[in-house]
């Protein structure tokens, strides 16, 4: 299948979590330490992703993480290029990793101006010194190795979780929806990536040797339930369900999606009423992980 | 960095600081009214290790989270350009200074002993947080204090962090070095979701204000360990930095006392956060009362068993049962040992509306704790029954609700020997175990066998036999005694007691 989608729309969306085993695991050219196995599933999963991807006509990767943590509003990378070391503060072992991207920021901009047409608090970001976080840079080396794409990375944006989730959930979902309009606007073909786990309680301990995939299991049990919960909702095409149950689900399993970034997404896709297709499950130090995707043009199709 | 033994023949806490984590004082210090407060302070706070001329810097700063246990910087001379995530538009820190390493590997294995995990992270490029950058750079500009920094574990909470600050402590007292000691928090950290003029700046909330207020009056007392204990309600009443585990830290690594002569150097708002700088100097004289509502833990034991699955993560209410032995791996990959205690799992996570939570297995044993005993000072019960059979935990003299040690204990804080009473030790520890058993539906006569831990044979075995002789005598329950370095608390004399179950189970 090839399809030329027309300019000026979200071609795909995916959840992309960003645990840094995965590439520590895969032995890129670009990261220092080296492994010999590890989190193979999760690691295929992106591999169907990457292939489903390849088919499309994608001029830019929008990626929403929560590893880039602010308050006072939503900021987005907004320099031509970023390049340095980004080293994983929580797991420095496995992470160390040399970055050279590259931003579109006309694109950038735009989002800043809807997201503030809306109303929301939007900031470029326009230190040139500033180290991308390794959220971003872990989900799109996953999803595009490569990296012959440009990249818009926007900032978790906490202020409005700390007020309830619910609070937080709206405000991610019209950053979603501003986020739709800035592609529509500046007439991009953009695939847009939310990094975040689900569940997200982690081992505080870990094996002396991080691959040792005897001792990957998920935290709790309960959390389990939830992911699968969540990830029955979004291969059923109940995205709004999701939505709806995104705040106990995030206080039940601790889960990531407090950062906001699978909101974002849902948001910018419109709710999608489609299935989702899941590319893979599986734990890393105990938080639970999907890959997913949504096509709206498959959707279409049906 | 030698220290003068003429002044402290062992390491010494001479200044504790409180100090805010925002880049602003160090950035913009003529930003606003409120910023130009804390660079004030910070010169203030600046001023008095300059005048102490201490060997060492130790910062905890609740902007480094770290997941695996605690992390402590390994490099010797941190060297890198920062720019904040939220506040880059206020420029970059530039920043290369000397790290106190061997003095971190000790930290390193206090902490271990005590039951953390700790690691020591040296790499290029590691992200410093803001918070320590800032409190190092107006600290000492030049960068010659060498420096010691601590991670602030996100899952952590009051008993982790604490052990953290006593593995500081330890450390600080066998290394013969003077040693300021930092926490770089917020007291609170309820941001303006918009950005105001710094001109116009003021606490987020009316509520986070009075107990900011509230907190630095107890502060100004000296009281640090006051505001320790109390950092609990204010967490729930205010919107807390990281729960105000900074506070804990402090006081722990200080010396968990309130004599000090306290400080307030500056309070005053950043985009909403309340922040405030604090000088503690610690000064005898000035010494309040205490009164511990909260445990005083020394060691930790929770969290440790969930690699090995299975039963370590069964809900709460199910059997503590030790994690099966995994098999062997090669050995380059051999598992860290864990302790045999099972974790329960965080009571917030919960199973989802519509399915039923995870069911125990079935149930056989029965944990048995009871206020009438001292209160553990790690994650177990006083006792279990299995079957017929009543395990105790380790049971010492302390005495219930105070903690206080009849006899006396065995060393004071700073680790100096003390004299004490070993008689009323065991007469205490024998009491216990008797509220302990009765608890349990069982008495003293129902004990089958003792192990009996002492930390001085030759002091003390006599006159604790003649104590066990009164009561034991008549039950005969066979008898171990060793001599052991150290127990977790300050006393002389444990006891470890196997005994019959009554009743049904
Ligand atoms: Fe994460």
């Amino acid at each position: 299948m090839s399809t030329a989608p027309a300019p000026g729309q979200i071609v795909a969306g995916a959840l992309a979590p960003h645990p840094p085993h995965l590439v520590y695991a895969e032995n890129p050219p670009q990261n220092e330490p080296r492994a010999e196995c590890g989190w193979e599933v999760l690691r295929w999963g992106y591999e169907r992703l990457r292939a489903d991807l390849q088919k499309k006509q994608i001029d830019v990767i929008i990626v929403h993480s929560p590893h880039w943590k602010t308050t006072q509003g939503t900021h987005v990378l907004a320099l031509p290029q970023f390049q340095g070391l980004s080293v994983d503060p929580i797991f420095p072992h496995l992470f160390r990793y040399q970055y050279d991207l590259r931003v579109d920021v006309e694109l950038a901009h735009a989002i800043v101006a809807e997201g503030r047409a809306a109303g929301l608090e939007l900031q470029p970001m326009e230190n040139p010194k500033f180290r991308v976080d390794y959220g971003s840079i872990i989900s799109c080396h996953m999803t595009r190795p490569t990296w012959d794409l440009p990249i818009v990375a926007i900032s978790s944006n906490r202020a409005h979780f700390d007020f309830g989730n619910e609070v937080g959930e709206q405000l991610q979902v019209r950053l979603g929806e501003a986020t739709r309009r800035a592609v529509e606007r500046t007439g991009r073909r953009a695939l847009l990536l939310a990094s975040n786990s689900l569940s997200h309680r982690h081992f505080t301990v870990e094996p002396a040797l991080p691959e040792d995939m005897t001792h990957e299991h998920i935290y709790h049990h309960g959390q389990y339930l939830w992911d699968m919960r969540m990830i029955n909702h979004l291969r059923a095409g109940r995205s709004r369900q999701a939505l709806a149950e995104m705040p106990d689900f995030i206080d039940g399993a601790i889960s990531e999606c407090k950062d906001g970034s699978l909101t974002w997404l849902l948001s910018a896709l419109g709710f999608p009423a489609y299935p989702a297709e899941l590319y893979g499950y599986g734990t890393v130090i105990g938080t639970g992980n999907a890959i997913m995707g949504w096509d709206p043009a498959r959707a279409e199709a049906r | 960095m030698t220290t003068s033994t003429a002044r402290t023949p062992t390491g010494s806490v001479e200044l504790a600081l409180l100090l805010p984590r925002m880049p602003h004082p160090l950035l913009c210090p003529d930003g606003g009214p409120g910023v130009r407060r804390l660079a004030d302070g910070y010169a203030a706070a600046r001023a008095q290790l300059d005048a102490l001329k201490p060997d060492l810097l130790v910062i905890y700063s609740v902007g480094w989270h770290s997941i695996l246990g605690h992390l402590l910087q390994s490099d010797p001379r941190p060297t890198w350009t920062h720019v904040d995530e939220e506040f880059h538009a206020l420029g970059a820190i530039d920043y290369s200074f000397p790290v106190d390493v061997p003095f971190t590997e000790v930290v390193i294995q206090r902490a271990t002993a005590r039951g953390l995990a700790a690691r020591g992270v040296n790499y290029r490029g590691f992200p410093i947080d803001t918070g320590t950058l800032v409190a190092k750079q107006l600290l000492d500009p030049s960068s010659q204090l060498p420096v010691a920094i601590v991670s602030c574990n996100v899952y952590a909470d009051r008993a982790e962090t604490i052990i953290l600050g006593k593995a500081v402590r330890d450390a600080i007292l066998s290394s013969g070095k003077r040693v300021v000691v930092a926490a770089v928090s917020n007291l609170t950290q309820r941001l303006f979701p918009r950005p105001v003029p710094l001109t116009e700046d003021r606490v987020s909330s009316r509520q986070d204000d009075e107990w900011n207020q509230k907190l630095l009056e107890i502060f100004a007392e000296g009281r640090l360990e006051d505001v320790s204990q109390l950092a609990r309600t204010f967490a729930a009443q205010a919107r807390a930095d990281a729960r105000l585990k900074g506070v804990w830290w402090l006081a722990a690594a200080a010396g968990a006392h309130n004599g000090y002569r306290g400080e307030v150097l500056a309070y005053a708002p950043v985009q909403g956060a309340g922040c405030a700088v604090v000088s503690l100097r610690p000064d005898a004289s000035a010494a309040a009362q205490l009164e511990f509502d909260e445990d005083d833990v020394d060691i930790f034991r929770g969290d440790r068993g969930v690699l090995a699955g299975g039963e370590a993560r069964a809900p709460a209410a199910a059997p503590t049962r030790a994690p099966p032995t995994p098999a062997p791996a090669p050995a380059s990959a051999a598992p860290a040992a864990a302790p045999p205690a099972a974790a329960a799992p965080p009571a917030a996570i919960s199973a989802p509306p519509s399915v039923a939570p995870p069911t125990a297995a079935a149930r056989s044993s029965t944990p048995i704790s009871t206020s009438a005993a001292p209160a553990p000072v790690g994650a177990y019960p006083h006792a279990r029954r299995v079957g017929d059979l009543l395990f105790l935990s380790g049971v010492g003299p302390r005495q219930p609700g105070t903690n206080q040690i009849p006899g006396g204990p065995v060393r004071d804080a700073e680790g100096r020997p003390l004299p004490y009473d070993v008689a009323a030790q065991t007469r205490a520890v024998i009491e216990n175990v008797r509220r302990i058993l009765e608890a349990a539906g069982s008495r003293l006569e129902d004990i089958l066998d003792v192990t009996v831990f002492l930390i001085d044979m030759d002091r003390d075995f006599a006159a604790y036999n003649a104590v066990y002789n009164e009561v034991f005598a008549s039950i005969g329950a066979t008898r171990t005694t060793l001599a052991i370095s150290a127990l977790p608390t300050p006393i002389a004399v444990e006891l470890k007691v196997l005994a019959a179950a009554r009743g049904p189970a």
